[in-house]
Formats: structure tokens, sequence, C-alpha cells
């Protein structure tokens, strides 16, 4: 492995392992908030349990999205010290933001996990939220930051210096908007389908109040957001037609340029003779879903040198995948839809439950797909069209070593966390089945 | 407006020194006291350790937007042990996580308190060693010169050595004056009272070595502080802060305790700020990297400086409300019937 790939590898590693917690400490927090307030409006002390329950296995991933978040911030400087030499001044706004964001969380965070016996009940139950606000906020600062690099703004570049910096214009890029609803909504979605499964399998074994419950709660965030992920989708995906065309033509392995260019579903792009294989091809269709027409031209690859395409197969099988998740985490959700107003009997069926725990991981794994797609699809550039990946790279050799390392630890701790999560949920059947 | 960009860095630099500090040395203090200390230190550091280690990601961030250069340098020269502080932060913030919330079991409580204490040793001893080798400054910017020049030099030395040693003496010193305040039994105030004796000493002798291997390293640090009043002034007091220091131990006087060790630590890193400004990193064979050489653009200083502000408004009196909900050293009704 060259040091290059390595370090390539070692910042999606880290950002992987992070997004998770990220993503969990984003949406965990309403969660909780919903169920505190059940309890103080019903008395129904399952919800309390619930709500304890929660706080108990969220503690554990703060703390390690903590940690994996402090590491980020160090290793951007350790694996692309010239990029963020020139970019720290430009995009540091949001960053800087997202410290105060970062801050008001974690206080609110001690005083929620902590405070159950010294803060008044009402004053626990909004400093759950404030958890949660200041959770999404952050997110958005820090995508808006990562849309920077894909829609750069707020500065001249001429000679490789930045001049007239203009950290606002930098901020509010034409990037930062689609990607920032994209991203929530993913969290959301992500993260609620996975605490369903858990629960699902759960209810499964024993049909337990807390599991209803808990899946209620979490279906409810879950579905909409599921519902309105394809929406939001297709507008990010307008939105990179117009702002990167390259990367939008790499989704789709779309080679030449088109009028009434056709949506290509599955197939295995033959980048060399510059054809898809074995694709469904639907007339039109990319046309309109570029640019809202189904006659309109759009751009292929051939429009763009070959040494500045992104890599073709994985962005396209990375965008297929996340499409097809979005989909059918889109087609549970219109079911929980209807559970919920007509068909109630659905939601009591095997069927369901099997369905639920079957999305358990999709959502992440949608997830991690989608930010190859945006990561990956963007490459040779960091920041696109100004500077190239390899010309930020660190001097420091060797750095397949710190790779090494860190996947390492990661993996290592990914195996803790699901072992201690399974403890957890160990100890809480047990108290719950002694009680009955 | 650079100043007082400056000024909120080193403000937030020493809040995680004090803060962060005490939290680390926790650690280390229950492996000097062979984990007798745990109990307290767990109570005491949980509600607070995400916050406490914000002030770090504060420095970094004001680092790389109002700073961009030093941040690239500093990360490029000591990107080892940086590296090896950012794995011992990963097992240490996880490791008292899981020592917190995991089922009550023997093992794997053992297995998390050992981790969380060596890691709190090893992450402490090189967030010094990295601190020694900036203010070392054999760091070079001339990437042609070698692996070992470049990358192993600026911090393999005696000298960031015996910072490490004194930054691990330090922040096990802030630790036990914090929790001879959190303990009222007797048999432990007398435990951290003589522990916290063995530090002064030893932190005495670990400064005097810093000196004296920075003279060896060819770095004038005792010229450099005699010659620089504010760093004069800084030392003396600290100096003088020790014998009040013995007395209050002796006297067992918990709140000023806690003042004169927090003002000591606050001295000794104005002392290195001063001798340290306006340079931020010395180049060993080139130009110092300084505050007026790294500063970002104005438009940039301004939203840094606006952010931080509204910050600074948000998050003092916050902070404020957590530390005081979270009396330290009293219990809950609810507390005390658990325990
Ligand atoms: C639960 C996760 C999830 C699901 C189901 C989907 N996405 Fe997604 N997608 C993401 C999670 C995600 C993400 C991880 O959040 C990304 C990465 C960067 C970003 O802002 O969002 C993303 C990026 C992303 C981008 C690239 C944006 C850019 O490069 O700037 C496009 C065009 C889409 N998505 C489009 C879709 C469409 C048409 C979907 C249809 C069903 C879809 N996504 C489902
Ligand atoms: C947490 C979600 C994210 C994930 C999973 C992710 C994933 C990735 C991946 C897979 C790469 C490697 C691309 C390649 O080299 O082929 C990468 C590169 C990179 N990402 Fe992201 N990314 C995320 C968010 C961000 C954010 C928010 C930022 C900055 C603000 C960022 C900055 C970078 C940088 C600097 C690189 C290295 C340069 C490059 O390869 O272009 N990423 N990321
Ligand atoms: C898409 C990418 C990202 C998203 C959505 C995201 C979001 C979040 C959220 C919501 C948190 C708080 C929750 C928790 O502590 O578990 C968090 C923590 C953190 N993130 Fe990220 N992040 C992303 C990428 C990054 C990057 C690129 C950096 C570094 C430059 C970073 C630095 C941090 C830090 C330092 C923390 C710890 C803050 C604390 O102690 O509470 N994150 N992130």
């Amino acid at each position: 492995m060259d040091e290059f790939l390595a370090a390539r590898l070692q910042m999606a590693v880290s950002l992987g392992f992070h997004i998770v917690f990220a993503c969990i400490g984003m949406v965990m927090p309403w969660f909780m908030f919903v169920a505190e307030w059940k309890w103080l409006k019903t008395k129904n002390p399952v919800y309390l349990d619930l709500a304890k329950a929660w706080a108990k296995g969220t503690a554990i991933f703060f703390a390690v999205g903590a940690v994996s978040g402090t590491v980020l911030s160090f290793e951007l400087g350790m694996l692309w010290p010239t990029f963020m030499e020139h970019a720290g001044p430009i995009f540091g706004m949001p960053f800087s933001w997202e410290g105060t964001a970062f801050f008001v969380e974690a206080i609110a965070l001690g005083l929620w996990l902590y405070g159950w016996n010294r803060l008044s009940d009402k004053v626990h139950l909004y400093t759950g939220m404030v958890v949660g606000i200041a959770g999404v906020a952050s997110g958005i600062f820090v995508i808006s930051a990562n849309a920077w690099m894909n829609a750069p703004a707020g500065f001249d570049w001429i000679d490789g210096q930045a001049y007239n910096i203009d950290p606002v214009a930098a901020m509010f890029n034409k990037a930062w908007f689609a990607q920032s609803h994209h991203m929530i909504i993913a969290a959301f979605s992500a993260t609620g389908f996975a605490v369903a499964g858990v629960h699902a399998l759960l209810f499964m074994k024993n049909r337990l109040e807390i599991h209803a419950k808990a899946l209620t709660i979490a279906l409810a965030f879950a579905s909409v957001a599921a519902f309105l992920q394809p929406l939001s989708g297709d507008h990010a995906a307008k939105n990179v037609a117009k702002l990167q065309p390259a990367k939008l033509a790499a989704f789709e392995s779309h080679f030449e340029t088109q009028k009434s260019a056709p949506l290509i579903i599955g197939g295995i792009p033959d980048v060399e003779n510059r054809e898809v294989n074995f694709a469904i091809k639907i007339p039109g269709a990319l046309s309109f879903l570029a640019h809202g027409d189904f006659n309109a031209e759009v751009k292929g690859l051939e429009e763009f040198p070959e040494e500045e395409w992104p890599p073709v197969p994985i962005v396209h099988y990375s965008f297929q995948l996340m499409v097809a998740i979005g989909m059918f985490l889109m087609l549970l959700s219109v079911i929980f839809l209807a559970g919920t107003y007509k068909w109630k009997h659905w939601l009591e069926k095997r069927w369901w439950m099997l369905l639920l725990v079957f999305a358990t991981p999709l959502g992440f794994i949608a997830i991690q797909a989608g930010w190859v797609v945006t990561e990956v699809g963007r490459q040779p550039w960091i920041i696109y069209g100004i500077m190239k990946t390899k010309d930020a790279l660190t001097p420091m050799p060797g750095i397949q070593y710190t790779f090494y390392t860190i996947s390492a630890v990661y993996l290592l701790l990914s195996f803790i966390i699901v072992w201690l999560m399974s403890r957890q949920i160990k100890m809480l059947q047990s108290k719950y089945l002694k009680h009955d | 407006m650079t100043e007082i960009i400056l000024i909120i860095l080193g403000i937030s630099l020493l809040l995680y020194v004090l803060l962060g500090g005490a939290d680390f040395g926790g650690g280390i203090l229950e492996l000097i006291s062979r984990g007798k200390a745990s109990g307290i230190v767990s109570r005491a550091i949980a509600p607070v350790w995400e916050a406490n280690h914000m002030w770090l990601i504060l420095v970094v961030v004001i680092l790389f937007v109002g700073f961009p250069t030093v941040y690239s340098t500093v990360l490029t020269a000591l990107h080892i042990p940086v590296l090896l502080v950012l794995i011992g932060i990963i097992l240490r913030g996880s490791a008292f996580t899981f020592r917190h919330y995991d089922i009550e079991e023997e093992t794997p409580k053992a297995i998390y308190s050992s981790i969380f204490r060596y890691s709190s040793l090893f992450t402490t001893f090189f967030l010094g060693v990295t601190t020694g080798g900036i203010i070392l400054g054999d760091i070079t910017q001339d990437y042609s010169q070698g692996f070992y020049a470049v990358y192993m030099n600026p911090w393999l030395n005696w000298f960031s050595f015996s910072l490490g040693i004194f930054v691990v003496i330090l922040f096990a010193f802030l630790a036990t004056i914090y929790t001879l305040g959190e303990t009222k039994e007797k048999s432990h105030v007398e435990r951290f009272t003589r522990i916290a004796k063995y530090l002064i000493i030893t932190l005495v002798v670990a400064g005097a070595l810093a000196f004296a291997t920075a003279e060896l390293e060819g770095h004038p640090l005792f010229f450099e502080f005699y010659h620089s009043i504010p760093s004069m002034i800084s030392v003396v007091l600290a100096t003088i802060a020790l014998p009040l220091l013995w007395i209050n131990l002796k006297r067992n006087n918990r709140q000023m305790l806690r003042l004169i060790a927090g003002f000591q630590t606050t001295m000794i890193v104005l002392g290195w700020f001063a001798i340290q400004f306006p340079v931020l990193v010395k180049i060993n064979d080139g130009v110092d990297i300084t505050v007026q050489s790294s500063i970002a653009p104005r438009a940039t200083q301004l939203q840094l400086l606006i952010a931080l502000i509204v910050g600074v408004l948000v998050v003092f009196p916050y902070m404020g409300y957590l530390y005081k909900t979270f009396k330290f050293g009293e219990k809950t009704a609810d507390e005390q019937k658990a325990s």
C-alpha cells in the first residue's frame, strides 16, 4: 500500500467510525426526550425505565463519539497539512461555531445524565432537548465545512494562495443546505431503524411493554425521516448535477454527454470501454432526475480529462446501494404509517418484526455508502477544482503504520461496544422478567 | 483583535491544563494510590469530563482557523507523539466510560480500571513530550533532511522527556489536591496529604531536571526565564506559593489548597507563555513562526472572534451552572441512601 492510499483510508476509517457515534449522539437525545416527556405526562414507569435504559447506552456512544471526534480534529492536520493550512482560515467559521455547540452539548449532557436527582423534572426534561438541539447544530456546522470542500466559495484563488477571504460566504456555500438536510434526515432514519430493529428482536422474544413503547417512539421518528429521505436525496442530486457534473456522471457511470439521458439501475461499469453492462436503463429518467426535464442534456464523463475522473465503479456501486436502501426504508415507513392509521394489527405481526430486524443496520450502511459517494466522488480533488488531494498529503513517511494502528484500535473498540450493548440489554431483560 | 484571540487561546490552554489536567491526573492518582482513590475520582470526574476536554478542541480549532501554519507545522513535525496522545485519549475516555456504565462485574471492571490508569499516565506523558518539542523548537521545515531529523529529533530528547515527567507529576498533584477536597474520611485525608507532599517534592525536582536538560540540549531556558520580567515574576510567585501550600496541607484547609494549587499551575503556564511570546513555533534552521507571520486574514479573525465571544457568553455561565449543580463532595439524599 502506498502512503497516499494509506492516508485516504485512515481518513475514511476515522470518519466512518465517528459518523456512527455522531448520528446516535444527534438523535438519541430526541428519543429520550420523548420517553421522559411521556413519563412526566402519563406517570407510566415503563417510560422512565426506557429513558434511563437508553441513557446508559447513549452515554457510552457519546463518550466514544467525543474521543473519535477529538482524534479527527488532529488527523485533519496530521494527514492533510497543506489542505488545512489553506482551508483553515476559509472554512474555519463553521468549526468555530461547532466548538460552541459541542460545549453546550457536553455541559447539557453532563447535567442530563447525572442530574436525575439534582434538577427539577422540567429542567431535566428540557436539558435533554438542549443536548439534542446542540447535537444537530454541530452536525450542520461540520457538514457545512465538508460542503465547502465540494462547492468552494468565499475566496479568490491566485497562484496557489487564497485572497479576499469571506468566511461567511464560505460557510453558506452552495452545497451546505442540500447536504445538511440530507445528512440530518439520514441520521434520524438510520438511528431510528437501528433502535427499532433491536427492540423488535427483543419484542419477538418477550412481548414486554417497554419494547412496544420503544418501537413506537423510534419508528415515529424513523418513518417520517425515511419517507423524506429520497425527496431530500433528489434535491441533493440536482445540486450535484449543477455543482459537480463529473461526480454526478460517476454516480450513474454516465460516460457520454446525452440529451434525454437514461437512468442506469444496477450494472457493472466497464471504465475502459466506457459502458455499463447488465444494467436496467430507464430512458430520459436521469435527465429528469438531474434537471427536472426528460429532454435535458446531462454531461458525461467524456467532458472531463480522464485524470480528473473519480474512481467510477466505487462511486457507482455506493450510490446504487444507498438509493436501494433508501427506497426500501421508504417502503417500511409507508407500512408503518399505514399500520398506525388503519391496519393496526399489521404492527403486531411476525413478518413486520422480521422486516424491522432485517433493517437494523441498513440505515448506517446507507450512510457509509453516501459518504463514499460524496467523498470518493469528489476525487481527485480535496477542494473541488482548486486543490488536488495528493498535493495536500503530509510529507511524513510510514502512514501505512498509523493507518494500521488506528484501524486496529477502532476495530477492537467496535467489538467491545457491541459486547457492552448486549450485556446492557441482557440486564434490562432479566430485570423485567423478574418483575413479572 | 489578534490580541483578544490570543488571550482566549491562552485561557483555553490554561483551563485545559487546570481542568483536563486534574482529570488526567485522576487516573495517575489511582495508579499511585493503588486504586484507593477510584471511587472518589470516578464520582468527581464523570459529570464534567466531556466538558473539561472541550478546552482542547477549542485550542485546536483556534489554531487551525486563526494560526493555520502553527497547526500544520506542529502536527507534521510532532506527528508521532501527537498520535500517541490520540491513542491514549481514545483508550482513556472509552475505558473510563465503560467502567462507569458496564454492569458490575469484577474482571471487566479491573481491566477497564487498569487501562484507564495506564493510559492516563501514558497520555499525560506524551502531552508533556509534545509540549517539550514545541518549547525546545528543534523543528525543521526542510523535509529533505531525513526521517530522524524531521520527525524524531524534535521530541526524542532529554528535555522533552523531562517535561513529560514534569507534566505527569503536575497533573497528579492537581488531582490529589482536588481529591482532598472531595473526601472527609480521615484515613483518606491522611493518605492523600502524604501523597501530595511527595508530589510537591518530586515536582520541584522534575522542574529542576527540565531546566537542566534544556541546557543539555543547548536551549538556554534558564537564561530566557531570567531575561523576561513576566516569566521571572511568575516563577517567583510559583515558588512563594510552595511553603503556603505546605502549611495549608498541614492544616487541611481544602479551599485554600485548591486556590493555591490552581494559582501555582497558572503561574507555571503563564511563565511559559511569556518566554514563548511572540514566537509560536521555533524553527531550527529557518524563520520562526510568530503571531504576526501566522495569523489568519482580518475577515477570518473577525468571524472567529464573534464565535468565540458568543461562545464565552454562553459557555461560561452554563459551565458554572454545571459545577454548581454537582457541588462536589456533596451527595444528594438518594446517593447517600445508596452508599
Ligand atoms: C440513511 C441514509 C441514506 C439514505 C437512505 C439515502 N442517503 Fe443519500 N446520502 C446519505 C445518506 C442516505 C449521507 C450519508 O448522509 C450523504 C453523504 C453526504 C451527505 O451530505 O449525505 C448522502 C449523499 C447523497 C448524495 C451526494 C451529495 C453530495 O455529494 O454532495 C446524493 C446525490 C444522494 N445522497 C442522493 C440520495 C438519494 C436519491 C436517495 C434515495 C433514496 C438517498 N440518497 C438515500
Ligand atoms: C463523517 C462522515 C464522513 C465520512 C464517512 C467521510 C468519508 C470519507 C472518505 C471515504 C474519504 C476518502 C476519499 C478518497 O480519498 O477516495 C474521505 C476523505 C476526506 N474527507 Fe471525508 N467523510 C466524512 C465527512 C467529512 C467531513 C465533515 C470533513 C471535513 C470537514 C471531511 C474531510 C475529508 C478530508 C479532508 C478527506 C481527505 C482528502 C480526500 O480524500 O479528499 N470529511 N472522507
Ligand atoms: C459528517 C460528519 C460529522 C458529523 C455529522 C458530526 C457530528 C457530530 C456530533 C453530533 C457530535 C456530538 C455527539 C457525540 O459526542 O457523540 C460530534 C462529536 C465530535 N465531532 Fe463530529 N461530526 C462529523 C465529523 C467531524 C469531523 C470531520 C471532526 C473534526 C474536525 C469532528 C469533530 C468532533 C469532535 C471534536 C467531537 C467531540 C465533541 C464533544 O466532546 O462533545 N467531527 N460530531
